[in-house]
């Protein structure tokens, strides 16, 4: 053990402290953000099963692996599974929500251009996990 | 002396023997075993997702479920049969000696420790279950095909225990029985790392023990608590389960922050920068350790508050890795560096170690891990620390070791070799992980679709996988061939640095 004085040292972890402190309150703000559902948002029901999506909207018209939304629109995604856990995810809109049995789990975006994004499940489920895909189909508004 | 190899002992007499050195062989020899084995499966997954499967290409392995098992039982084989059982066997060479004691506190518990080991491994290689290294519900109730799942159940259970019953003796050892001279705060950081680990381990693992035997009556039927159609909740298992294996990440890296701390300053030809900053970073980790386990499971629907405190639970444990870090650095700064092999991989693992944890930072911030929970990204980060920092800390004090167990020095330049072929090969394949995972590529499947980037990108963590595959071929040669055939050793300075070693030098063995 030396007597030798440690200051580069606080300095180093004070600085490492404060980045930190920086980390956590831009994500805790951001985060703050992104969790409020806009009022109005149309609700889709997802169905998580092994393995395929089941997309249910508010007419009470229901899809398979292929989800239909449009550009500008709010919505609003309440997900279930009806067996194993798995999670909903549009990576290209940084949508993730696990499909826990059980539970309802909400998440929200709106599309912001018209395209087509992939679906897949992000939570090991079993013999097809590697192939539970969908398609995002984001459409002109109807009216 | 205990020269294994240079004074030839029938087996018997090792795997009879209660001696701590015995056992650290025993240890070291099997999960050096497991080591190769865990990474022939880690290269079959490689070769697999070189290319989609389009029309009959790119098939290495037939089915999905032979894959699904081969990457479960990899990872259930490298982290329970490599990184502890190789832990085990640095502390039980080197903590009696640390401690100035004669053994471990109990030997006889100690050999018992040890070989509920092979029988665990046996079930977990047998079955080769397929529900991942954490066998969550409801997939593991209701989906996944016994006997296998059970037996990964039994295997694991029996492995808690032995880990357990480790570390009661290391707290022991160290606690009681180091020489009444020495105070703690002169106990080599080495042995520090055994010490706060084998604490975590004590309050950590009954945990999981509990879940396991729940888990267990649930797939019999007699229980539910994890099986929503009858009335559980598979997210309790998630608890259960992260809230020892979170703090379990701890237990296998500080073994190996421990080795460096034992290789960096005996090959800086200086004494440790700040002891006291050592011991202070390995304490304030084990606290931290319990403070943060829900951060992989913030895509379970958990409440905007929770998550926070999580995401604030993670973040604190960055400054105390950092202060190893740093600590590192400082010793090594203005020493006279001897680059042998053993330095190498130490120093190639604290900067991996760096790489991981800024990694890490991204996934604790809570809107950024929804882009990469459960994607490449989160394999790529986590290898990042059992592969680059735990296996490199490893390796490295294999070759420290080396010359004290065979007596003979292994090749200097095919350890310089394996080291550069697994530096570069582990950037190329877990760095390009991480951007996989920002392509959105989920972890665990068995096919992709032919997405350019994503077939790039894998064609690269392939060829990295190869190139770590052909250095751990050069090792394995290495140490057999050198163990017998290798140049004598100078067992008092193997590495010619001046100083004094911690072999167990001294250390008589009852049975001679
Ligand atoms: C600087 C400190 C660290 C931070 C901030 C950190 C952060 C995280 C976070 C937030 C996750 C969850 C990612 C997700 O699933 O979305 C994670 C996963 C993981 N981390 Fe770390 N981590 C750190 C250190 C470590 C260490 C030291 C180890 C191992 C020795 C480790 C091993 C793992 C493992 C095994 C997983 C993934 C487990 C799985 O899902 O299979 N981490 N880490
Ligand atoms: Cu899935
Ligand atoms: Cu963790």
């Amino acid at each position: 053990m030396s007597g030798h004085s440690n200051w580069p040292e606080w300095i180093y972890v004070a600085v490492v402290i404060a980045l930190m402190a920086w980390v956590g309150a831009e994500a805790w703000n951001a985060e703050r953000i992104i969790e409020h559902i806009p009022e109005g948002a149309e609700v889709i029901k997802v169905t998580g099963q092994q393995w395929f999506w089941t997309f249910e909207y508010e007419d009470g018209t229901k899809t398979i692996g292929d989800l239909y939304v449009e550009v500008g629109k709010a919505y609003k995604f309440e997900i279930r599974s009806k067996d194993v856990i798995h999670s909903f995810n549009i990576h290209d809109y940084v949508v993730l929500m696990d499909a826990v049995p059980g539970r309802v789990n909400t998440v929200w975006f709106a599309p912001d251009a018209v395209g087509e994004h992939d679906i897949q499940c992000r939570e090991y489920c079993g013999l097809i996990h590697y192939n539970m895909r969908g398609t995002l189909h984001v459409e002109e508004p109807s009216t | 002396m205990v020269l294994e190899l240079a004074k030839p002992r029938p087996i018997w007499q090792i795997m009879f023997s209660t001696h701590h050195t015995d056992i650290g062989l025993l240890y070291l020899i099997t999960s050096l075993a497991f080591l190769f084995l865990g990474g022939s499966l880690a290269l079959a997954i490689r070769i697999e997702l070189f290319l989609p499967n389009v029309e009959g290409a790119g098939q290495l392995i037939a089915d999905s479920m032979t894959f699904n098992r081969i990457f479960t039982v990899h990872g259930t084989t490298l982290i329970f049969l490599f990184i502890i059982p190789f832990a085990s066997a640095v502390g039980n060479y080197f903590v009696p000696i640390m401690v100035r004691y004669k053994d471990m506190a109990y030997p006889k518990l100690n050999a018992i420790a040890f070989w509920m080991i092979p029988p665990a491994a046996a079930l977990v290689w047998l079955g080769f279950a397929d529900f991942t290294w954490y066998a969550q519900p409801p997939y593991s109730i209701i989906s996944a095909p016994g006997p296998a799942a059970d037996m990964w159940i039994f295997g694991l259970k029996i492995l808690g225990v032995s880990s357990v019953l480790g570390a009661i003796n290391f707290v022991i050892t160290i606690l009681k029985c180091k020489h009444p001279d020495m105070s703690i705060g002169q106990v080599p950081l080495l042995a520090w790392s055994f010490l706060v680990t084998s604490v975590i381990i004590i309050v950590a693992i009954p945990t999981f023990a509990a879940a396991l035997l729940m888990l267990l009556t649930d797939r019999l039927g007699v229980s539910g608590f994890f099986n929503p159609a009858m009335g559980g909740d598979p997210i309790a298992y998630s608890h259960l389960f992260w809230f020892t294996f979170h703090p379990e990440v701890y237990v296998l890296v500080l073994p190996a922050i421990g080795m460096m701390y034992e290789i960096i300053p005996r090959f800086s030809r200086k004494p440790i920068y700040s002891y006291n900053s050592g011991v202070f970073a390995f304490v304030m980790l084990a606290l931290v350790a319990f403070s943060s386990w829900g951060h992989h499971m913030f895509a379970t629907g958990m409440s905007f508050t929770e998550k926070t405190v999580f995401m604030v639970g993670t973040l604190a444990a960055v400054p105390a890795s950092a202060m190893h870090v740093f600590n590192f650095i400082a010793t090594m700064w203005n020493g006279r560096i001897k680059f042998a092999t053993p330095m190498m991989w130490a120093v190639g693992g604290i900067a991996l170690f760096f790489a991981a944890g800024a990694g890490g930072v991204v996934n604790s911030a809570m809107p950024l891990d929804f882009s990469t929970h459960d994607s490449y990204w989160v394999v790529g980060h986590f290898h990042l620390f059992v592969m680059g920092t735990i296996a490199f800390a490893s390796i490295g004090f294999v070759y420290y070791m080396f010359p004290y167990v065979t007596g003979r020095m292994y090749n200097e330049t095919a350890g310089k070799i394996h080291f550069f072929l697994s530096f570069v090969g582990t950037i190329l394949v877990f760095f390009t992980q991480h951007v996989l995972g920002l392509y959105g590529m989920p972890r665990r499947i068995y096919d992709y679709p032919p997405i350019p980037e994503w077939i790039a990108m894998n064609q690269i963590a392939s060829v990295g996988a190869m190139i770590i595959g052909v250095s751990m071929a050069i090792f394995l040669v290495n140490i057999i061939y050198s163990s017998s055939k290798g140049k004598l050793a100078d067992i008092h300075d193997p590495f010619g640095l001046g100083g004094k070693y911690y072999y167990p030098f001294e250390a008589k063995n009852p049975h001679h």
